[in-house]
């Protein structure tokens, strides 16, 4: 069967059996390999994208249900010449050890530092009208991405200096 | 995966059409489906996706009603839902942020998972499960572990909550997967009170009908603390905790969603 998504700000239409996953598009015909396959189930979070801006796990979308709907992925949001807010900060905290979780943890952040900015709260959020970004409220919020390295205080560390950069 | 046709309807009426075909499944945001299809556990002739059908989306609240749309996911619940906040607090704590974008109402309604959220919400508040065809006391919906009173090929259309005056879910996670390791869901409104009770019994999501006598005349944390726990000897026992265990959250859990929603 044939798809048509945009990825990246760019319309691709694929051809693929029913059983495949975004996932799977995205790395073996798109070539866009910087989003991971971890688990494939849906428990880690390496393989998170943003579809139609929000951040979903790309392993449990099947591309036939995806028809016109647009993806980006860590390609997307920066390059290695013009690396993102986000990007820049995790380099600079050293925010990963083998670095297999990073493109997830990064659009999972984009994604989350935009919710924030939103005002959505979390059960976490002491004030409900503006969430604040506490590391109590990072775990929270980051919840779906597993860091089998456990560079976790670093990666809050690396998302609280984005977010000060964009505000 | 084994192999399968794939259908993406815009109607209920031809989605309906296309769950005739013999070994039909409909998939709503494929949270469970998905993981199932991989491991082979099942085996669809034809997936029929209702993500296309908008009228199966949206959250509205009138005259003291709360209806859900069954394709509404988690994180929409969980943003507007506000005329009934003990409900769109539970979907705000349904597994994480990826998940709850595309995990959908119906299918955890559907789907019945011992240890899922929202039949304790629905059987806690007194919910109307809606299909194509006919309307489904919560009460007679859920009939076991991953077991409904839904027939082949019918779909979930809209789950309706009537807004309670009081109540709370408390749910006891399982840390990895935030799916209740015990899970309490109390209410209090026009319907009487009352207690379900979600991750402990082998049968899937049930009331705790002691509690709710107790809770009719009382409705305080104290009026459970007389009452002997239910027994463990029929519930979920497994790594994560024995059957007992489980008996003993039962208990401790309602003491607390009675407090948390007396407020
Ligand atoms: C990592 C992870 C953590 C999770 N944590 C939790 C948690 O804490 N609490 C919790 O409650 N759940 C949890 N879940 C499950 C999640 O809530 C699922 O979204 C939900 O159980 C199924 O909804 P779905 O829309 O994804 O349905 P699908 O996976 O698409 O379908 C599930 C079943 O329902 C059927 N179905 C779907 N829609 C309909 C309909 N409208 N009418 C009739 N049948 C239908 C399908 O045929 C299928 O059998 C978790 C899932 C994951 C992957
Ligand atoms: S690969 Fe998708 S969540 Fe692990
Ligand atoms: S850096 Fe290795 S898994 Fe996160």
């Amino acid at each position: 069967m044939k798809t048509t998504l945009t990825v990246n700000g760019e319309a691709h239409e694929v051809t693929h059996d029913p059983r495949r996953s975004l996932l799977d598009t995205l790395r073996d015909d798109l070539r866009l390999t910087g989003t991971k396959k971890g688990c494939d189930h849906g428990q880690c979070g390496a393989c998170t994208v943003l579809l139609n801006g929000e951040r979903v796990n790309s392993c449990l979308c099947l591309t036939a249900m995806h028809d016109g709907d647009e993806v980006t992925t860590i390609e997307g949001i920066g390059s290695p010449e013009r690396l993102s807010a986000l990007q820049k900060a995790f380099v600079e905290k050293d925010g990963y050890q083998c670095g297999f979780c990073t493109p997830g943890q990064i659009m999972s952040a984009t994604a989350m530092l935009r919710e924030i900015s939103e005002g959505a709260p979390s059960y976490v959020s002491d004030d409900l009208e503006v969430p604040k970004l506490t590391d109590t409220e990072m775990a929270e919020r980051m919840s779906g991405n597993l860091c089998r390295c456990s560079a976790y205080p670093l990666i809050r560390e690396a998302i609280a200096m984005a977010s000060e950069v964009s505000q | 995966m084994y192999s399968f046709d794939f259908a993406r309807p815009t109607s209920v009426a031809d989605a309906v059409a296309a769950l005739g075909q013999e070994d039909a499944q409909a998939l709503s945001g494929g949270q469970t489906l998905i993981p199932t299809l991989k491991q082979r556990l099942a085996s669809p002739s034809v997936l029929v996706s209702l993500s296309a059908i908008a009228d199966l989306k949206g959250v509205s609240a009138e005259g003291g009603t709360l209806s859900i749309g069954a394709g509404t996911t988690h994180a929409t619940v969980a943003a507007e839902a506000g005329a009934y906040p003990a409900l769109a607090e539970l979907a705000g704590q349904i597994g994480d942020p990826a998940v709850r974008n595309r995990g959908t109402i119906g299918g955890s309604i559907a789907n019945n998972d011992p240890s899922a959220c929202y039949p304790a919400a629905a059987l806690g508040s007194g919910a109307t499960i809606v299909t194509n065809s006919r309307e489904i006391a919560a009460d007679d919906y859920f009939q076991g572990m991953f077991t409904t009173a839904l027939e082949e090929g019918e779909i979930i259309t809209a789950v309706r909550f009537p807004i309670p005056e009081k109540a709370a879910y408390i749910k006891f996670q399982q840390p990895a997967s935030r799916f209740a390791l015990v899970g309490v869901y109390v209410s209090k409104g026009a319907g009487g009170v009352r207690v379900a009770v979600t991750g402990a019994s082998n049968d899937g999501v049930f009331r705790w009908s002691e509690a709710e006598a107790a809770l009719a005349g009382d409705f305080s944390a104290g009026a459970v603390e007389g009452l002997a726990a239910p027994s463990g000897a029929d519930m979920i026992s497994d790594l994560h905790g024995s059957g007992d265990y489980r008996a003993h959250l039962v208990k401790v859990l309602t003491k607390r969603a009675v407090a948390k929603a007396n407020g």
